[in-house]
C-alpha cells in the first residue's frame, strides 16, 4: 500500500529514477528581520496587504507613526515604533516589524480545540486553516506575542501565513519582496541565523550597540521568524517583544494533566453512581405503608 | 433527636393516595429550561474541553455552531439559576436539621432511611448541589465572558485571561460532578423524584419519608385552610 506522505527512496522491481526521491532536503524556513537597517517605510505592510487581499483601511493615529495600534484580521502586519531613552541619555527610535513569529513550540496551536484548525508544516510555518475554525478565541490566551485576531463577520481567526501559498511555490514572502533596504531576508533557518549572528557581531564590534544580538526565544523553541537587535537584552523596548516568551502555563495544564484528571474525574463519578445503584439500588418508598394497615 | 422523631414513625391514615404539590409549574418550567441549557453547554463545552469529545460539536450542528450558541445558553442557563435563586433561597438555607442528617449521611447513602433524621423541603445534599450551581453559575458566567470577549482583556492584563482559562475549566469539571449525582439521584436512585419535577407533585408517603418536616408544614397549613 503507496504511503502518500511518505517519500519513497528504493522501489523493487523499477525501472529508471524513483520519482521524487531526493529531491529536496526538508528545510525549516525563517524570516530574519534587522531592525538596526528598517527605516519604517512599511513598504512591507501594503505588501503584505496586497498579496493577501487586504484593502488599506484608515489609519489610527496615537502619536506616533505606527500605523494603528496593534496587528488587526486584516493587517498581519505592522511596524512598530518606539521611542527609546539609552543610558547615556540620548534617544533612539526603535522600529520593529511586528507579526506572527511562527513558534516551533507554538501555543495558539497547543490552546486550540477545532480539528485541524492550526497545523505546523514540516518547514516550520504556522498556518490557520480557516475551514476548520471554530472562532473560539483559545489562541489568543495561548499566543505568547498576542497574534491571533478574530473576524467577527466571518468568525474565524486570521494571523500572518509566512506567505506558505508563495513558500510552497519556491517564492519569497511579500513582506521580504517589497523591503527596500535589505533589512528583511528569507531562506532557512541556519542560513538566517548565520546571517543574524554575524550582523550581530559587526553591530557588537563596529559599533556603538555592545548588547546587539539576535533574538530567536528558546521558550517557545525557537521561532521562524528571529531578530536582529541593538540591545537583545531589553526587547521589550521594540514594542513590548517578551524577554523570555514561553506558551502560558495555564494553558499548559489545562491542556496536559488537567485534562486528564479532569476525564479520570468524570468518568469516575459515573461510575461511582453506576456502583452506588448495582450495590445499594433505588430508594423506594414503601406503598403498603400509603394509607394500609398500621405497623 | 429523639428517636421517636426519625422517620420511621407510623403514617396518618389521611395520607391514603393523597397527593402534595412539590414543584408548582413555573419552578418546573424553570428547573427544565435550566436543565436543557445545561445539557447543552455540557455537551458543547466538552467538545471544545477534549478532541476526543469533539464529536459532541458535530450531533448540534458541528464546531462553529456550537461555538456560537455555547454563550447564549450559558446566558439563559445562569438567568434560569438566578429564576432558582428567587423560588428557592429561603428553603435552601441550611437549618440545624441538616446538620444533623449530614452527620447521618452514610445512613442515606446505605439507604438506611429509617435513621435519618427528619428535614425540611430540601436535604442537606440538594442544598449542596443548588449552592454549587449558584456560584459555579456565577463563575461560569464571568469566566465566560471574558473567553467570549478574550480580545478585549488588554495585553497587560492578559493574566485575567489565563485566570479566565482556570476558573472556568475548574467551575465546569465541578458542576458536572454534581451534575452526575443529581441526575442519577433524581432519575433513578430516588422512586418518585423524576416525577415529582415532571408533574409537580408527590405522594404524600413520599414527602412524610423523604422530607417529614416539609410535610408536617404544609399539611398542617392544609388542614387550618379546610
Amino acid at each position: 500500500m503507496s504511503q502518500a506522505t511518505l517519500q519513497i527512496v528504493k522501489i523493487s522491481g523499477h525501472a529508471g529514477t524513483v520519482p521524487g526521491a531526493g529531491v529536496e532536503r526538508a528545510e525549516q524556513v525563517c524570516k530574519l528581520v534587522d531592525t538596526t537597517t528598517c527605516i519604517g517605510c512599511k513598504a512591507c505592510e501594503v505588501a503584505c496587504l496586497e498579496w493577501n487581499g487586504y484593502q488599506f483601511t484608515e489609519t489610527t493615529f496615537d502619536n506616533s507613526y505606527q500605523t494603528m495600534p496593534e496587528t488587526a484580521w486584516n493587517y498581519w502586519n505592522l511596524i512598530k515604533f518606539n521611542e527609546h531613552e539609552r543610558e547615556d541619555g540620548t534617544l533612539q527610535l526603535l522600529m520593529r516589524k511586528d507579526q506572527c513569529m511562527h513558534c516551533a513550540d507554538p501555543g495558539c496551536l497547543a490552546a486550540c480545540p477545532a480539528d485541524g484548525a492550526i497545523v505546523q508544516y514540516a518547514n516550520g510555518i504556522v498556518d490557520f486553516q480557516q475551514q476548520n475554525c471554530i472562532g473560539c478565541g483559545y489562541c489568543v490566551s495561548g499566543c505568547p506575542f498576542d497574534i491571533p485576531k478574530f473576524n467577527p463577520t466571518t468568525k474565524k481567526m486570521f494571523k500572518c501565513t509566512l506567505c506558505a501559498d508563495r513558500v510552497t511555490v519556491g517564492l519569497e514572502p511579500a513582506c521580504i519582496k517589497a523591503c527596500p533596504t535589505g533589512c528583511l531576508h528569507f531562506g532557512t533557518k541556519d542560513d538566517m541565523k548565520a546571517i543574524a549572528e554575524n550582523r550581530a557581531e559587526q553591530l557588537r564590534e563596529h559599533f556603538d550597540f555592545k548588547d546587539a544580538g539576535v533574538y530567536d526565544p528558546a521558550g517557545v523553541g525557537g521561532t521562524g521568524v528571529i531578530y536582529v537587535l541593538h540591545d537583545v537584552k531589553n526587547p521589550e523596548a521594540y514594542g513590548g517583544l517578551p524577554h523570555d516568551p514561553h506558551i502560558p502555563w495555564v494553558v499548559r495544564v489545562w491542556k496536559g494533566p488537567a485534562k486528564w484528571l479532569g476525564n479520570l474525574a468524570m468518568v469516575g463519578g459515573i461510575l461511582g453512581v453506576a456502583l452506588h445503584y448495582l450495590r445499594f439500588g433505588p430508594k423506594e418508598v414503601d406503598a403498603s405503608k400509603d394509607g394500609g394497615p398500621q405497623p | 433527636m429523639t428517636v421517636s422523631q426519625t422517620i420511621s414513625s407510623a403514617p396518618a391514615a389521611s395520607d391514603s393516595g393523597r397527593k402534595l404539590l412539590r414543584y408548582t409549574f413555573s419552578e418546573r418550567v424553570n428547573h427544565w429550561i435550566a436543565g436543557l441549557t445545561y445539557v447543552y453547554c455540557l455537551m458543547t463545552g466538552l467538545a471544545f474541553w477534549s478532541p476526543y469529545l469533539f464529536w459532541l460539536a458535530t450531533i448540534v450542528g458541528g464546531g462553529p455552531t456550537a461555538r456560537f450558541w455555547h454563550p447564549w445558553f450559558g446566558i439563559v442557563f445562569t438567568v434560569s439559576v438566578f429564576a432558582m435563586y428567587k423560588a428557592w433561597r429561603i428553603d435552601m438555607r441550611t437549618t440545624d436539621a441538616d446538620l444533623a442528617w449530614k452527620k447521618a449521611i452514610p445512613y442515606y447513602i446505605r439507604n438506611e432511611d429509617e435513621k435519618l433524621p427528619p428535614i425540611g423541603r430540601f436535604n442537606y445534599g440538594q442544598k449542596l448541589f443548588f449552592w454549587l450551581m449558584f456560584y459555579g453559575a456565577i463563575t461560569l458566567l464571568i469566566s465566560g465572558l471574558a473567553l467570549w470577549f478574550v480580545e478585549s482583556i488588554p495585553w497587560s492584563l492578559r493574566w485575567l485571561r489565563y485566570l479566565a482559562i482556570f476558573l472556568h475549566v475548574t467551575a465546569g469539571l465541578a458542576t458536572i460532578g454534581g451534575f452526575i449525582i443529581h441526575v442519577y439521584m433524581g432519575a433513578a436512585m430516588v422512586r418518585g423524584g423524576f416525577n415529582s419535577i415532571v408533574r409537580g407533585e408527590v405522594s404524600a408517603t413520599w414527602a412524610r419519608t423523604h422530607h417529614r418536616l416539609w410535610y408536617e408544614r404544609i399539611t398542617q397549613q392544609k388542614t387550618s385552610q379546610h
